[in-house]
């Protein structure tokens, strides 16, 4: 079974992303976005009964805003922000607007190019899962966390900046 | 200026850690080189033609001597005994070598500097006005906003993969804008609305390179204490939808283009709603508290204009024409604003050697509280130096070669470092630098020309700020032949304006013939007392035009 982080651990995966046009089960299994987002009547209902059950999750793409979700984001047992390359840092925005505005409390999981130096960040912005992209050592990753101990800006697990806890 | 604290120290020292671990990551191979690019050039390392370069922040262009001597030991140990002064105020070293830079960057935190955000697509050192806190014209200090602004774009979680570099200075004068503001990302200008408030009128999308901008207002007024929301709703509306599909669309110019800024201010402004009284908005305490890092050294109550300083002057006309040049009011009476020009023949602008930084940091201890500052036009500054004490100041300064006279003449060059050392250029720089500087050497002759800003840059991406010069220069590439691409009436400043191309490109051994040829025509047309930049918005491209292009266009003029 694919590993990933959680919580600064090591786990399974036990989610599995599906293609637009599969058939859906009870097992856990994510959507993109744009299924959920083009999905109409009886179908719809489908989803959402899912999503109520627990076993639902979705996948924002490249170029998918978290507004586009916004609310509706907070019956999935898990979201997806899925980073096409390293340098591309929407996703950072993505979930920290999930977390603080839209008020996500499921696992929020980074996937695609997710290396190493970047983990700090996303935790940061509310990330509490990270499926790294495969050559990467989790061993090493989940030491990951703790480069800076006091950062100067407010985040989503605090969102005091430093000025407010200089105390 | 600002001193760190616990806080301050340990973040810095932890990016060294954190860099020092990448480093070797990166050379045990556990790192590819595609991956340790964004990772190096966060730390300001780019990999130049020959070596890599190691850009250091100088935040708002602030240096005492302590950290001009590290820099000074930098240059001597680890380089090839010089660093060069940028026109972001930063430093940078041309031959460090590559598994060394972490040992640098820890040697420079113990003075508390580093190299943090100084490339990369994230948000860059802030600048301001090199005079900042020593001018009677300035509304505020501004350099308390850009430390704050400093902290909080250092690592900032959500910002670190922008779609392309991010610039922000800020000014505090009205009427002048020696930062260049709006050629910047955001510029943030310091104002007092009608009930005599203190904050800020906010631009957004200005900037050089392929398409320069100036940028536009965003919002007119912006309360003091709201900085630093505003700039995370800005900074969020470009990470989500600025493009990333091509380099040259990134910048944030483009986005405010393309939904015209009234719609990116609507954006920005719906994002600000939910931000605006959160906890990032500024207490009190914390503005007071950077504040209070930037209060006024401990002036002596002395009189303007000294017997000894005003005979000096009327003696040795040598003096008096520096002071004309390099030498500015100053806020409190007795004292003076010092100009260091790095531009002496033979040296490239902007370079100074590690004997001219021990001797300028010795300088600043004995004449200027120990302070000293970088400029944008990349020079140096003494900020407080008692005029009874000038005199011996210049002495000291002409036997270092630092005290050229020319600070805003033709010869006051803005260069980039161009193809001697850039991968990135098109063409090289410096030897048109200093084919005008051997050409142009004659001082009656550049005082009598007056101010003139000439930027050079080595391509498209317009580090010498080309756009923005009176006279600008800009090196393309012909067929893999270096040519040059000369435009006029660019302006930095309060009327800051984009430069017009002249015509067809040039080869290299025509450029100081043309630049005597745009001279002289200036000369000729000008009214008394009128700046070059004025005669040209007067008379226009057209003279320039004909004396440069006598019919036909020469062959060894090429369409650029």
């Amino acid at each position: 079974m694919t590993q990933i982080i959680l919580d600064k651990q090591i786990a399974n995966d036990d989610w599995t992303l599906v293609a637009d046009d599969a058939a859906l089960s009870d097992n856990n299994e994510v959507i993109n976005f744009s299924r959920w987002a083009a999905a109409e009547g009886a179908d719809k209902d489908a989803l959402i009964t899912k999503r109520d059950a627990g076993t639902l999750g979705i996948q924002l793409n490249a170029g998918d805003t978290a507004d586009l979700l916004a609310a509706d984001s907070q019956g999935f047992a898990l979201i997806n922000v899925e980073f096409p390359k390293f340098a591309d840092g929407r996703g950072y925005s993505a979930a920290r607007l999930l977390r603080e505005r839209y008020g996500f409390t499921g696992q929020l999981r980074s996937v695609g190019d997710v290396l190493f130096d970047q983990l700090f960040f996303m935790m940061r912005c509310g990330f509490n899962a990270m499926a790294m992209r495969e050559d990467q050592d989790l061993e090493l990753a989940v030491k990951g966390f703790e480069t800076f101990s006091a950062p100067y800006q407010g985040d989503v697990n605090d969102t005091r900046p430093l000025y407010r806890r200089r105390g | 200026m600002y001193v760190y604290d616990d806080f301050d120290q340990r973040i810095i020292n932890e990016r060294v850690a954190q860099f020092q671990n990448q480093m070797d990551r990166y050379l045990d191979g556990k790192i590819p080189e595609e991956e340790f690019l964004p990772l190096r050039l966060q730390n300001g390392i780019y990999i130049q033609r020959y070596a890599p370069m190691l850009r250091i922040a100088v935040p708002y262009g602030m240096l005492n001597s302590k950290q001009l001597r590290k820099l000074a030991e930098v240059a001597r140990d680890y380089d090839r005994g010089y660093a060069h002064v940028s026109t972001r105020q930063n430093f940078q070293f041309n031959w460090p070598k590559l598994e060394e830079c972490p040992e640098i960057l820890g040697k420079l935190a113990e003075v508390q500097m580093h190299a943090v955000q100084t490339s990369g697509n994230c948000i860059r050192n802030t600048t301001t006005d090199e005079y900042a806190g020593v001018i009677a014209e300035e509304l505020v200090d501004p350099r308390p906003y850009c430390e704050i602004i400093r902290q909080w774009s250092t690592f900032h979680p959500e910002f670190a993969f922008l779609p392309r570099k991010f610039k922000i200075a800020v000014n505090a004068v009205e009427g002048a804008d020696r930062a260049a503001t709006r050629m910047h990302d955001v510029a943030v200008q310091i104002i007092r609305n009608e009930q005599g408030e203190l904050g800020y009128r906010v631009f957004a999308g200005g900037g050089l390179g392929r398409t320069p901008i100036l940028s536009s207002v965003v919002r007119e007024f912006l309360p003091e204490e709201d900085l630093l929301t505003y700039l995370d709703a800005i900074v969020r509306v470009y990470n989500q939808f600025g493009r990333r599909d091509n380099k040259y669309k990134a910048r944030i110019k483009i986005l405010v283009k393309a939904l015209g800024v009234e719609r990116f201010s609507e954006l920005v402004e719906a994002e600000w709603e939910h931000l605006k009284d959160g906890d990032g908005k500024l207490p009190k305490e914390e503005l007071e508290r950077v504040k209070s890092h930037f209060t006024e050294p401990d002036y002596l109550a002395l009189e303007a204009n000294p017997t000894s300083y005003t005979d000096a002057l009327a003696t040795d006309t040598a003096f008096s024409r520096w002071v004309e040049r390099n030498v500015r009011a100053h806020k409190k009476s007795g004292y003076s604003v010092v100009t260091f020009a790095l531009k002496q023949k033979g040296t490239a602008p902007g370079d100074v050697t590690d004997g001219q930084l021990f001797a300028v940091a010795d300088l600043a201890d004995k004449y200027s509280f120990g302070e000293a500052r970088s400029t944008h036009q990349q020079n140096l500054v003494l900020a407080d130096v008692e005029q009874a004490k000038l005199y011996n100041l210049w002495k000291e300064a002409k036997a270092l070669g630092l005290a050229t006279p020319t600070l805003g003449l033709l010869t006051d060059m803005i260069c980039c470092p161009g193809g001697d050392f850039c991968a990135l250029a098109n063409a090289k720089s410096l030897p048109i630098a200093e084919a005008l500087q051997n050409a142009f050497d004659d001082l009656d002759y550049l005082h009598d020309l007056g101010e003139i800003d000439l930027n050079i840059s080595g391509c498209m991406n317009a580090c010498g700020h080309h756009h923005i010069g009176n006279i600008g220069i800009l090196g393309v590439d012909k067929k893999g032949e270096e040519f040059y691409q000369v435009s006029l009436g660019g302006a930095s400043g309060e009327d800051a304006s984009v430069g017009k191309i002249l015509g067809p490109s040039f080869a290299r051994d025509r450029m100081v013939d043309i630049v005597r040829i745009i001279l002289d025509v200036y000369v000729s047309e000008r009214i008394e007392g009128e700046s070059f930049i004025e005669t040209f918005r007067r008379i226009g491209m057209a003279p320039f035009k004909a004396a440069a292009y006598p019919t036909p266009v020469k062959a060894t003029a090429t369409k650029a």
